[in-house]
C-alpha cells in the first residue's frame, strides 16, 4: 500500500473515532431538546467546565484520574440541573427565542467565569499513553478509549430511556408535554432529571475530551457549532438521526482536514450541511 | 414628536462642537456604529427571524473591503459594493433553503449560528491573505500633512467619521421606520404568528422573508465596512463568529427590539456598562480581564428573564399604562 493511502485510511479511522465522541455530545443536546423543547447554546461551555473540573481535581488536588472523572461528570450533571432550575424554568413559558438567548447569556457567563478562575492559558492533563499500532497505522489510544466510552454512554442512555421507570417518564413527556401533567406527572421533576442526565452526558464528553485536547476557556466554541449542526442535520430531538449525522460529519472534518487545513474540514462539513438542507430540510432521518 | 426628533438629531450632531476630548468622541462614534448595526439586526429579528449569524455579514463587510484594498489596490468605494453583493449572495444561499423549507425558530437560530462560526473559520483558514487570528490592517493612504484620503476612505479626523456614521445611523433608523409602515412588516408579523395561515391568505412567505433578510444583511455588511475603515484594524474574533453575533442580538434585546430606538438604547447601555465597569473596577479590571464579560453575561440572563421587552420597550409600556389608567377608570 502506498504511504498516501495509509494516511488517508488513518484519517478515516480517526473520523470514525471522532464520530463516536460527537454522537455522545449530540445525544445530550438532543435529549434536552426532545424533552424540554429548549436548546442549550451553552452546552459546549458545560463541557468546558467539566474539563476544568477533571483537570483541577486531578492535577491540583491529586485525585486519581478515574475518581476525578466521576466527580467531573457529577459536577456537570449538577450544573445542568441548576441551569434548568434557575435559568430555563423562569422562561419556560416565554417566547422560544428567549429560552435560546438566555442560554446564550450563560455562554458568556461560563466562559468569563472560567477565564476569571483559570486564566486564558492552555492547560493540559499531562496523561501520556502509547499509541496503538495496527499494521502501518498508529492510532492514538485516548481516541480509542473515548470512542469506546462514548458508545458505552450512548448505549447506557438508550437502556435508561427504554428500560427504566424514569426513562419511560422522560419519553412520555417528550411525546406529549401537555397531557402528562393531567396524568399526575410532575413535569418539572422530569425536566430536572433530564437536564441532569444531559449534563452527565456532557460531563462524560468532557472526561473523554480532556484526554485528547488542551483546555482553555474558549474551547467550547471549537466543537459547539459542530454539535448544533449535527443535531439540526439529524433532526433536532431525533437521537438516531443525531447518531448517523455525527459519523457523517466526523468524516468530513477528519478527511477534509487531512487534505486541507483543519478549518476547511469544518467549512466543507458546513457546505454539505447547506446542501442537505436543500435536499432534506427535516434532517436526514427526521419525519415530516 | 417631529420637532422633538429634529431637536434630538441636532443635539447629537452638535456633539463634536462641545469640545469633548478625542476619547469621549471615539466612544460616541462607536456607540452610533453599534447602534446602526444593532438596528440592522433588529429589522429582521423583530419579525420573528432571530439570526445568530449576523457576524458573518459584518465579517464579510470588514474583510472584503480591506482585502480588496490591500491585495488588489481597489478603493473601498468599489470594495464596499462588492462586500454588500457578497453578503447578499450568502444571505440568499442560507435564506432560500431556510425559508422555503420552513426552517424557523431554534433550527434557524442554530443554522445561522453555525454560519457565523464558519465565516470566522474561513477568515482564519485564509491566513495567508487575511493574517489569520492576528487580524489585518488596511494599508495606510495617509502621509505626513495629508490627514484625509477620500479615495481610500481614511480620515484621521474623528469628527469626519462622526458625521459619516451619524448619517448611516439616521439612514438605518429611516429604513427601520419605512419598513415599519410597510405591508411587508404586516405580512411578516402574520408569518411569525402562523406561517400556514399567512400563506393561505396569499402572502408569499419565502419572498417576504428573503426581502427583509437581504436588507438586513446588506446593512450589516456596510456596518462591517464602516468598522474596518474607522478602526483601521480588524480581527476575525471581533468582526465575525459567535461572540459578536450574540452581542448584536443582546444589544438589540437589552434596548428593546420592537421599538425604533431600542437597539440604539441597547448600544448605549452596552457601552456605558463596559466603560462604567472599566472606571469602577480600575486596576481590578486589568487583573481580571473577563470580569466585564461575566457581569455582561449575568445581566443578559437577568434581562431576558425579567425584562424581555428591553429597557426602552418596558419604559414605553409603563408610560402607556400610566397614561391609560385615568381613561380606563373615569368614575
Amino acid at each position: 500500500m502506498e504511504i498516501f493511502d495509509i494516511f488517508l485510511l488513518e484519517a478515516v479511522v480517526n473520523g470514525i473515532l471522532l464520530g463516536g465522541l460527537l454522537a455522545l455530545l449530540s445525544l445530550g443536546l438532543n435529549l434536552i431538546f426532545g424533552v424540554i423543547d429548549v436548546v442549550w447554546i451553552c452546552y459546549a461551555e458545560l463541557i468546558m467546565i467539566g474539563m476544568y473540573a477533571v483537570f483541577v481535581l486531578h492535577t491540583q488536588y491529586g485525585w486519581p484520574l478515574l475518581p476525578a472523572m466521576a466527580a467531573g461528570v457529577g459536577v456537570v450533571a449538577a450544573l445542568g440541573a441548576a441551569l434548568h432550575q434557575f435559568v430555563i424554568r423562569p422562561v419556560l413559558t416565554a417566547e422560544p427565542i428567549n429560552q435560546l438567548l438566555v442560554t446564550g447569556g450563560m455562554l458568556f457567563l461560563l466562559q468569563a467565569a472560567a477565564t476569571l478562575a483559570f486564566g486564558i492559558d492552555f492547560r493540559n492533563l499531562g496523561v501520556r499513553m502509547t499509541p496503538i499500532v495496527v499494521g502501518e497505522m498508529s492510532i492514538s489510544a485516548p481516541r480509542v478509549i473515548a470512542f469506546a466510552a462514548a458508545l458505552a454512554g450512548v448505549a447506557a442512555t438508550w437502556l435508561l430511556l427504554t428500560r427504566t421507570y424514569v426513562g419511560i417518564a422522560i419519553r412520555a413527556i417528550s411525546q406529549d408535554r401537555a397531557i402528562m401533567p393531567l396524568m399526575g406527572v410532575n413535569p418539572n421533576r422530569v425536566f430536572v432529571v433530564t437536564s441532569a442526565l444531559g449534563g452527565a452526558l456532557a460531563g462524560l464528553g468532557a472526561c473523554l475530551l480532556v484526554l485528547q485536547y488542551d483546555i482553555h476557556p474558549a474551547i467550547g466554541l471549537t466543537f459547539g457549532p459542530i454539535v448544533f449542526l449535527i443535531c439540526v442535520l439529524g433532526g433536532l430531538g431525533n437521537m438516531l438521526g443525531g447518531l448517523v449525522a455525527s459519523f457523517i460529519f466526523a468524516q468530513f472534518i477528519s478527511v477534509g482536514g487531512f487534505f486541507l487545513h483543519i478549518e476547511w474540514g469544518y467549512v466543507i462539513a458546513f457546505a454539505f450541511f447547506i446542501a442537505v438542507m436543500f435536499w432534506r430540510p427535516q434532517g436526514i432521518l427526521g419525519a415530516k | 414628536m417631529k420637532p422633538l426628533a429634529w431637536a434630538g438629531v441636532a443635539l447629537v450632531a452638535a456633539v463634536p462642537f462641545t469640545g469633548i476630548g478625542n476619547y469621549p468622541l471615539h466612544l460616541v462614534i462607536m456607540c452610533l456604529l453599534w447602534a446602526y448595526v444593532y438596528t440592522s439586526w433588529s429589522i429582521m429579528g423583530r419579525l420573528g427571524m432571530v439570526s445568530l449569524g449576523h457576524g458573518a455579514f459584518l465579517g464579510i463587510g470588514a474583510y472584503a473591503v480591506v482585502m480588496l484594498w490591500n491585495h488588489f489596490g481597489l478603493s473601498p468605494w468599489i470594495g464596499a459594493p462588492v462586500a454588500v453583493l457578497m453578503s447578499l449572495a450568502l444571505a440568499v444561499l442560507i435564506g432560500l433553503p431556510c425559508f422555503r423549507f420552513r426552517i424557523v425558530g431554534h433550527y434557524f437560530a442554530l443554522v445561522t449560528l453555525a454560519l457565523s462560526e464558519v465565516t470566522r473559520l474561513v477568515i482564519v483558514a485564509l491566513r495567508d491573505y487575511t493574517g489569520g487570528s492576528l487580524g489585518a490592517t488596511p494599508n495606510t493612504a495617509l502621509a505626513q500633512g495629508n490627514p484625509w484620503s477620500l479615495a481610500a476612505v481614511q480620515f484621521s479626523d474623528k469628527w469626519v467619521w462622526f458625521y459619516v456614521i451619524l448619517g448611516f445611523w439616521l439612514g438605518g433608523l429611516w429604513i427601520w421606520a419605512r419598513l415599519d409602515r410597510s405591508m411587508t412588516r404586516l405580512a411578516l408579523e402574520a408569518i411569525s404568528q402562523e406561517e400556514d395561515a399567512a400563506a393561505s391568505v396569499g402572502i408569499n412567505v419565502t419572498r417576504s422573508k428573503l426581502f427583509v433578510t437581504l436588507i438586513s444583511a446588506a446593512m450589516t455588511s456596510v456596518g462591517g465596512v464602516l468598522y474596518a475603515q474607522y478602526q483601521l484594524y480588524i480581527n476575525p474574533e471581533t468582526v465575525s463568529g459567535i461572540g459578536i453575533s450574540l452581542q448584536m442580538v443582546f444589544g438589540a434585546i437589552a434596548g428593546g427590539m420592537f421599538v425604533m430606538l431600542g437597539p440604539t438604547v441597547g448600544a448605549v447601555i452596552t457601552l456605558l456598562l463596559q466603560e462604567g465597569l472599566r472606571l469602577a473596577l480600575g486596576d481590578a479590571f486589568k487583573q481580571f480581564p473577563a470580569l466585564d464579560l461575566a457581569i455582561y453575561g449575568l445581566m443578559l440572563v437577568l434581562f431576558i428573564i425579567y425584562m424581555p421587552k428591553g429597557i426602552l420597550g418596558a419604559a414605553l409600556e409603563w408610560r402607556a399604562r400610566r397614561h391609560a389608567t385615568p381613561a380606563v377608570a373615569p368614575r
